[in-house]
């Protein structure tokens, strides 16, 4: 396999556990006001995401950074040219991270709660809405800068695209919250679930079939019932009270939406609207030096990274209950 | 104001407000890693509550050094677009392995950390903090690697057909000679930040009579910490200033004002100058102390800015090298100065805390209060200097700055995301600041391992 290619997967494998991860941590975000009935419930909530939040963060730095040094056109373009629509997710999520760590040590912990909610919303929504465009292309020149605005992103699409994303990862996040609760907010998290599934499936399912009637090839078609399918599997997983194979299944949902969209997105990178101008991995990758040493880096830690952040997850495995005080 | 002028800007704010946080993390990460050891180690329970009283303080720092970082790596592509498509071949190497070798390693196990006093062993949670250190500080090496290339690119080759940089050598890059001198300036210097901070914080809680016993040691341990810190951030500096002399004569020339090629030049203490005319009006000195500084003789000889100057227009044609002066000048002067002053307060510290004593007069704690400043603006100062030395060059002899700017970005969107993010940063610097000064009024727990740092006693695993 040429190292263009390794890199490629090795990107889309990054998004796609950022998605898998940070995906939840936004679901919770966004169902804290409706779920957090008082002060316990909250706290419980946002406990269930405290210990690995961070760590999950990572994987977009991490993305990025493996962008910047494995395709720095592709790097360089997509984020001068999604300038606005970045600094929104940016500050969404400085405003997002110090809510959890300052919430608790507050005395105004109601106030962090918003920060919490829209910290989480904004994101949530906006990276489907940025991959949507790279999916679909935007107009680029022949240097390959970006020259359409923050209108041309916000496309009924792209939209479309945001709102597929903010209905997964809140299903995805109240599914979280069912496997990790007990009692009464499980089984609240545990029917919000339900109608969330039904939503994501809706409108997840619209853009995945729009995406797949205009830039879709037939290999993603198999991947894009998969998603569909993993949607709807976690509804009859709820019902039966089978929490973990719910969260699994809107695991493979999130999985399998990341790699539909990188499977049409291959081998460009950022297709533009003139296809002459389009970032491939060719001629958006660095040399082969540099990709090899990246490889190598790659190979030794990303098994290691995976080893400790599942020992993690396992540490923390327990349900978070609330003590009869 | 220009989109370059302004992503200047934003690039010199964000930074600086960046690495107010992280030289106290990556102090106070490892000597948070050593009083648990040491209450490991002894099993007194005076070390657990000067853990978890630190650790709290520590994890506030933490949170807004992690939020201010994503910024940082975004910037370059959306700032910089032009700088990114030139450099990214060698520049994404470090800052890549940065992420998967350190961020994941720290924000991996401090979550751990946090929530795992009653989940893992004691030592086992013990090796948890120490992972954190590790990785604080193989972040720092991996993003000075990446910012010494920006001083003194080695280990590439320009390629003709694209007009890019390209990797020759990683190895060159990782061990390059700027890096393994700054590495030892920021660690130490991040050592005098968390040093002096534990100090003017201990010395308010002596001040208020609180928890003296434990307040003493941790003030003498950190003073030690921070005079110890402050040897080696002179010799490494000493070293550094020898390589900038050799890598980068225009910005050594200009930290010291010096306009003509001089043997033994003297080290400059006070100047007034004329940039214009090039020559200064007074100029204060050490006799030989700048060739001792950069060369190790007394009578080295070391250029001068109008040679500097001529010589790069031979090299590189017409056009401005000098960076401004004024701002170099200043900028290295008073980051030595405030070092220097940190380091004379934890030695006056030490001797006046020495054999079991306490200053009587309460106007040491008071200055040890403000001290805590000091190297927070040597830091910023240093930075401010190395980057605005650097100048006009971003990547020094072969990108200048001005041609790394994005060219598809616009004036109202970098005014609005300058604006934003300056906004934004103030307030987050407002409620650490209250939120710090919460958690050192309520003071260290009186009987701490009953529940975790972090969580609320409602809950539990």
């Amino acid at each position: 396999m040429e190292l263009t290619t390794v890199w490629f997967l090795l990107i889309a494998v990054l998004w796609t556990g950022y998605f898998v991860l940070e995906g939840f941590d936004f679901g919770v975000g966004v169902l804290l006001p409706f779920l957090g009935r008082d002060e316990t419930d909250r706290r419980t909530i946002l406990a269930t995401i405290g210990p690995v939040w961070d760590g999950n963060e990572v994987w977009l730095i991490v993305a990025g950074g493996a962008t910047f040094a494995a395709f720095p056109e592709w790097y360089a373009t997509l984020f001068s040219g999604f300038y606005l629509p970045l600094f929104a997710i940016l500050v969404a999520l400085i405003l997002r991270g110090v809510a959890i760590e300052y919430r608790g040590k507050s005395d105004n912990p109601r106030g962090w709660d918003r920060s919490m909610f829209f910290g989480s919303l904004l994101p949530a929504f906006l990276w489907g809405v940025a991959f949507a465009n790279i999916v679909r292309g935007v107009p680029l020149d022949a240097d390959h800068e970006y020259t359409g605005s923050l209108l041309t992103l916000l496309n009924p699409y792209a939209l479309l695209g945001g709102l597929a994303t903010l209905t997964l990862f809140t299903l995805h996040g109240a599914l979280f919250l069912t496997l990790r609760t007990e009692g009464d907010l499980r089984a609240r998290a545990a029917t919000l679930s339900k109608l969330l599934a039904l939503a994501a499936l809706a409108v997840g399912g619209a853009f995945l079939v729009i995406t797949q009637l205009t830039v879709g090839r037939p290999a993603t078609w198999v991947v894009a019932g998969i998603a569909a399918a993993g949607i709807g599997a976690s509804l009859p997983a709820t019902l039966r009270g089978r929490d973990g194979w719910a969260f699994t299944a809107s695991a493979v949902a999130i999985v399998a939406v990341t790699v539909t969209l990188f499977g049409n997105l291959w081998p460009n990178v950022m297709p533009a609207l003139d296809p002459a101008n389009s970032l491939t991995v060719d001629n958006a990758s660095s040399t082969p030096y540099t990709l090899a040493v990246m490889t190598w880096v790659a190979v030794v830690f990303t098994p290691l990274v995976l080893a400790y952040q599942g020992w993690t997850y396992w540490i923390f495995r327990r349900r978070l209950t609330r003590s009869r005080s | 104001m220009d989109v370059l002028d302004l992503s200047r800007w934003q690039f010199g704010i964000t930074t600086v407000y960046h690495f107010l946080f992280v030289p106290l993390t990556i102090g106070l990460s490892v000597i948070v890693a050593g009083l648990q050891t040491a209450w490991y180690r002894t099993g007194k329970p005076a070390y657990l509550r000067l853990t978890k009283f630190w650790g709290k303080l520590f994890l506030i720092n933490f949170a807004m050094g992690v939020v201010t970082g994503i910024v940082q790596e975004f910037q370059f592509g959306m700032n910089w677009s032009d700088y990114s498509r030139f450099v990214g071949d060698v520049f994404g190497a470090p800052l890549a392995m940065e992420g998967l070798m350190a961020f994941f390693l720290e924000s991996t196990f401090l979550g751990l950390w946090i929530f795992g006093w009653d989940r893992l062993s004691p030592r086992l949670h013990l090796a948890t903090i120490w992972a954190v250190a590790i990785g604080t500080n193989l972040s720092a090496y991996f993003i000075l690697a990446a910012n010494s290339w920006m001083q003194h690119p080695v280990g590439y080759r320009l390629n003709p057909e694209t007009g890019r940089a390209e990797l020759t050598d990683i190895w060159a890059v990782l061990t390059n000679s700027t890096a393994l001198v700054t590495l030892p300036h920021v660690i130490f210097g991040a050592f005098i930040t968390a040093g002096a901070f534990i100090t003017g914080v201990s010395a308010w809680q002596l001040l208020k009579k609180r928890h003296i016993e434990l307040f003493r040691t941790s003030a003498r341990m950190a003073m030690a910490v921070t005079l110890v810190a402050s040897v080696g951030v002179a010799f490494s500096g000493h070293w550094q200033a020898q390589i900038m002399t050799e890598q980068q004569p225009m910005k050594m020339a200009a930290a010291e004002a010096l306009w003509e090629d001089e043997s033994s030049a003297g080290f400059s203490i006070f100047a007034v100058g004329d940039v214009a005319r090039g020559r200064n009006h007074i100029n204060l000195q050490i006799p030989y102390g700048l060739s001792l500084l950069s060369t190790n003789t007394l009578d080295g000889r070391v250029e001068g800015i109008n040679d500097v100057q001529a010589r790069y227009e031979a090299l590189y044609g017409p056009g401005d090298y000098r960076p401004i002066i004024g701002v170099a000048y200043w900028s290295f002067r008073l980051m030595i100065g405030f070092g220097v002053l940190a380091a004379l307060l934890a030695a006056a510290g030490l001797w006046l805390t020495r054999r079991g004593r306490l200053p009587e007069n309460p106007w040491f704690h008071r200055i040890a209060i403000w001290g805590i400043g000091l190297p927070f603006l040597a830091n910023s100062l240093g930075w401010i200097f190395t980057e605005m030395g650097r100048q006009p060059w971003t990547v020094f002899g072969v990108m200048r700055t001005a041609a790394a700017v994005s060219p598809g970005v616009d004036i109202p969107e970098v005014a609005i995301t300058l604006v934003g993010f300056t906004l934004l940063y103030g307030v987050l610097a407002a409620i650490e600041v209250r939120l710090l000064l919460k958690f050192i009024r309520i003071g260290p727990e009186d009987e701490p391992g009953q529940e975790s740092a972090d969580v609320a006693p409602a809950l539990s695993y």
